[in-house]
């Protein structure tokens, strides 16, 4: 039986440490006042195996401001549990005192403010000192890395992720799983896994399309102080749907969970004593794994970018929620006796970067990639007069300004931008460099198309991609926020039925309803389809910057989100 | 199909429609016909027949379906939102080394995919799974 | 007549008595639907595998029927039991005429 004492021991240490009285409320100390490094890293002697969990950096090297959603809607039996919890609920759920520094990490509350107490979050050099002084005490510590981790900057972008490879080799990490990866191209990929990269690439549902044999390694089982413990990898099961499927033409990826009940026999079979999920999935159909394949003990989630403070019990099952950006580090230490898992101690600990020092050795090998780039990513384009963000379920503040770019430089009606979760914010007042405009838009299919729509198929694309999001079935889901719109509004009701979702579709400049047979000029970008045309998306956002000097986006009420 | 179409709607529900061309689906008395010319109007029972389908298809011109089911002298497959709501049909013989296969089907639209195994002791057992088949293009 | 058909199938070199083995086949073909227009507007008529059979020393391991509803280049896979070494015969039956055939040969110990 898995105990859940220690499980719970780790999460009384974690609202001691940062619960109610901690700091007060709106703190306006510094950071680094209140915080210290050995705090946030913590120590630990429990059990015998030790996890460190990173997930979708999407190439941020450096320290970075990033919004948690204030919209994340959990659908059907998932509605109102976590990771569908924002602001006071989340507080509420996890003991966490408003204005207090996880508060400001791992919620939207009063970001601006507490962003300019506390500071940026991660960087690659400071994630270094947190996986060095785990591995200090625990030097058989596997450091799994869950994937979007080679794509999302500009120099990601300019060499192909090699500078994430290299970066990830130094790191030391021992095997991670994929998605924006294949990005990249499947020819691009194998060249890395074949070449440089030195973690187990895993992934028990990559598969290829003409015979449906496993392309990659399944699985990978380390041996540390004589306990084996197995890794299994699942790549982002949505590939060729969600990304441009001829860019891999020759994979497929898919849930596959039946394979997955094979592999976890298969690993037990080998004498692991402990098997682990390295998981791409998002975190609601990991959740769904671990009610429908036993024998998993522990999901280290990734995609949907929760950050939580606990791992969250299905059964024998333990998930575990690391963030995004680089924001967050999970220390997992598992006691793991007699041929199986025994108990588990969770720390989700937050890199904030101005109480944690950075590595030097890290710190030198990240300039290294950046120097090739650094006079062109920092040129200032304009300055942000709101906050800008990406993530949550309807828009943000970034798209936004994309969409507003698209309309104006593309000359549309209506603008699209697609649901991403990834991006850096910038806060009000701040320059807005061209580093930024790529950490919103740096990836291999950036085209900004313009085409006609009828209102029919815009319909009928909101309609689908909210099934995407809002399907009851975490496996009818396949993941990303609600496509952004510029131009038009529309009312959601999420819990609503497929197909009637969507309602009320307004193209704003006239205040008409949208004409179902009328055909609209449209711009967009990142669409899936091969030989799309246009300008990539960070010149056409670049030149609206620039044409705007200082970007002021007025509040976006043209989505009405109907409760329920 | 116009090439301003093709740009924002992507690989799935354009290019099943481009093989079949909407909208000319199955009517629910075209799959009644099919499963009648199956079973000969005998009713179908539940369990026993495995049907393993994606629940989201990749692509909708090419969606793995498996089927199996111990003790089956054929199975049919069928999707009730094609043009033809027939898709293949299994015969075992003597030297099947187990009552499964698997192939890679079309498929016009989200609907449900559907088997029925006809058992060796002359009934039928029937298993579905609903394919949803997307735009897609917006995750991250 | 349809160009460049090629069939490939992948069967255990060697197997044991009784045992049974996992056979795949793939079949380069469009299957023409017969749904789809030409640009003219012209239905583009059906052309379809709609039959396949495999044997085994003559006996029968699986015999399908094929509609329209088969992906391009159909995939097969299924399960035979072997007794003996012998021979797998595949054979592909096009709407056209056409019958492709292919073999693989399976020692058994």
């Amino acid at each position: 039986m898995i105990s859940r004492r220690h499980f719970l021991q780790a999460a009384m240490a974690t609202s001691a440490l940062y619960g109610v009285g901690a700091f007060g409320n709106w703190s306006r100390l510094a950071a680094q006042q209140v915080l210290s490094q050995d705090d946030l890293i913590g120590s630990s002697d429990f059990g015998n195996v030790t996890l460190i969990h990173i997930t979708d950096i999407h190439a941020q090297t450096q320290p970075i401001y990033f919004r948690e959603p204030e919209f994340n809607l959990g659908v059907g039996p998932v509605n109102g549990l976590p990771p569908h919890l924002v602001g006071d609920e989340f507080r509420a759920a996890f003991g966490i005192a408003r204005g207090s520094a996880l508060d400001h990490a791992l919620t939207y509350s009063d970001f601006e403010a507490l962003a300019r107490s506390y500071g940026r979050m991660g960087g690659l050099d400071r994630i270094a000192t947190v996986v060095n002084a785990i591995r200090a005490e625990r030097p058989g510590a596997l450091l799994l890395d869950g994937g979007d981790t080679w794509q999302g900057s500009l120099p990601s972008l300019r060499t192909q992720g090699a500078d994430m490879v290299g970066l990830m080799n130094a790191l030391g990490v021992d095997a991670m799983t994929s998605h924006w990866e294949f990005t990249l191209g499947s020819d691009r990929v194998r060249e890395i896994v074949e070449g440089p990269l030195e973690p187990a690439f895993l992934g028990a549902n990559i598969f290829d399309v003409d015979w449906d044999e496993p392309v990659f390694d399944d699985y990978r089982i380390f041996e540390r102080n004589g306990t084996q413990i197995a890794v299994i990898g699942q790549a982002f099961p949505y590939m060729p749907i969600a990304n441009p499927g001829w860019m891999f033409p020759e994979y497929s990826f898919g849930l596959r969970r039946e394979r997955m009940a094979e592999v976890v026999d298969e690993v037990r079979a080998a004498g692991a004593e402990v098997v682990v999920l390295l998981s791409h999935n998002g975190f609601d159909v990991d959740r769904q794994f671990a009610r429908d394949i036993p024998g998993i003990d522990v999901i280290l989630t990734g995609h949907t970018h929760d950050a939580l403070p606990e791992p969250i019990q299905v059964g024998t099952t333990f998930l575990i929620a690391s963030g995004s950006h680089g924001k967050f580090v999970s220390r997992i230490d598992l006691d793991v006796r007699d041929g199986g898992l025994q108990g588990i101690s969770h720390r989700l600990i937050p890199v904030f970067s101005d109480v944690i020092a950075p590595d030097a050795d890290m710190a030198a090998r990240v300039a290294e990639t950046r120097a090739p780039f650094a006079e062109e990513m920092a040129e200032v384009i304009g300055t942000s007069g709101n906050l800008l963000f990406r993530r949550g379920n309807f828009n943000g503040t970034w798209d936004d300004v994309i969409c507003d770019a698209l309309i104006s430089e593309r000359d549309a009606e209506i603008a699209l931008s697609p649901g991403f979760r990834w991006g850096a914010a910038v806060l009000p007042g701040q320059e807005i460099t061209r580093e930024d405009i790529y950490n919103v838009t740096a990836m291999t299919y950036p085209n900004a198309y313009r085409t006609e729509m009828t209102g029919e198929t815009l319909r009928m694309i909101l309609e689908d991609v909210a099934e995407n999001i809002f399907n009851p079935d975490p496996y009818y889901q396949s993941g990303g926020d609600m496509v952004r719109v510029g131009g038009m509004g529309y009312r959601i009701a999420p819990h609503g039925t497929t197909g009637a979702r969507i309602s009320e579709m307004t193209l704003l400049s006239t205040g008409e309803a949208i004409d179902p047979s009328r055909s609209y000029t449209v711009a967009g970008w990142a669409s899936v389809n091969e030989g799309t045309e246009g300008p990539p998306i960070w010149d056409v956002l670049e030149s609206h910057i620039r044409a705007q000097g200082v970007v002021e986006i007025d509040p976006n009420n043209s989505v009405d989100v109907v409760a329920g | 199909m116009t090439a301003t179409r093709q740009q924002v709607i992507g690989t799935g529900l354009a290019a099943a429609a481009a093989f079949f061309g909407l909208p000319a689906i199955a009517t629910a008395a075209d799959l009644e016909e099919a499963i009648n010319t199956f079973t000969s109007g005998a009713t179908t029972g539940e369990g026993g027949l495995t049907l393993i389908a994606p629940e989201i298809a990749e692509n909708g011109n090419n969606v793995p379906v498996e089927v199996s089911a111990p003790g089956a002298e054929a199975i049919i497959i069928l999707a009730s939102g094609n043009p033809n709501p027939n898709v293949a049909t299994f015969n075992f013989g003597p030297a099947s080394g187990s009552r499964m296969a698997s192939t890679r089907i079309r498929l016009a639209g989200a609907q449900d995919v559907i088997a029925i195994a006809r058992m060796e002791d002359g009934s039928f057992i029937q298993a579905s799974q609903s394919v949803r088949v997307t735009i897609g293009g917006c995750g991250g | 007549m349809v160009d460049n058909v090629t069939a490939r199938v992948r069967v255990p070199r060697e197997a044991s008595a009784g045992e049974v083995v996992s056979i795949r086949t793939l079949i380069n073909h469009p299957m023409e639907s017969g749904q789809r227009r030409d640009d003219a507007g012209e239905i583009i008529p059906r052309s379809i595998i709609h039959r396949f059979t495999c044997d085994f020393n003559g006996t029968n391991v699986i015999d399908v029927t094929l509609e329209p509803s088969i992906s391009t280049n159909p995939y097969l896979q299924f399960e035979a039991v072997v007794q003996e070494s012998g021979t797998f015969q595949f054979t592909w039956y096009d709407d056209d005429g056409s019958v492709y055939e292919e073999s693989a040969d399976i020692a058994v110990s």
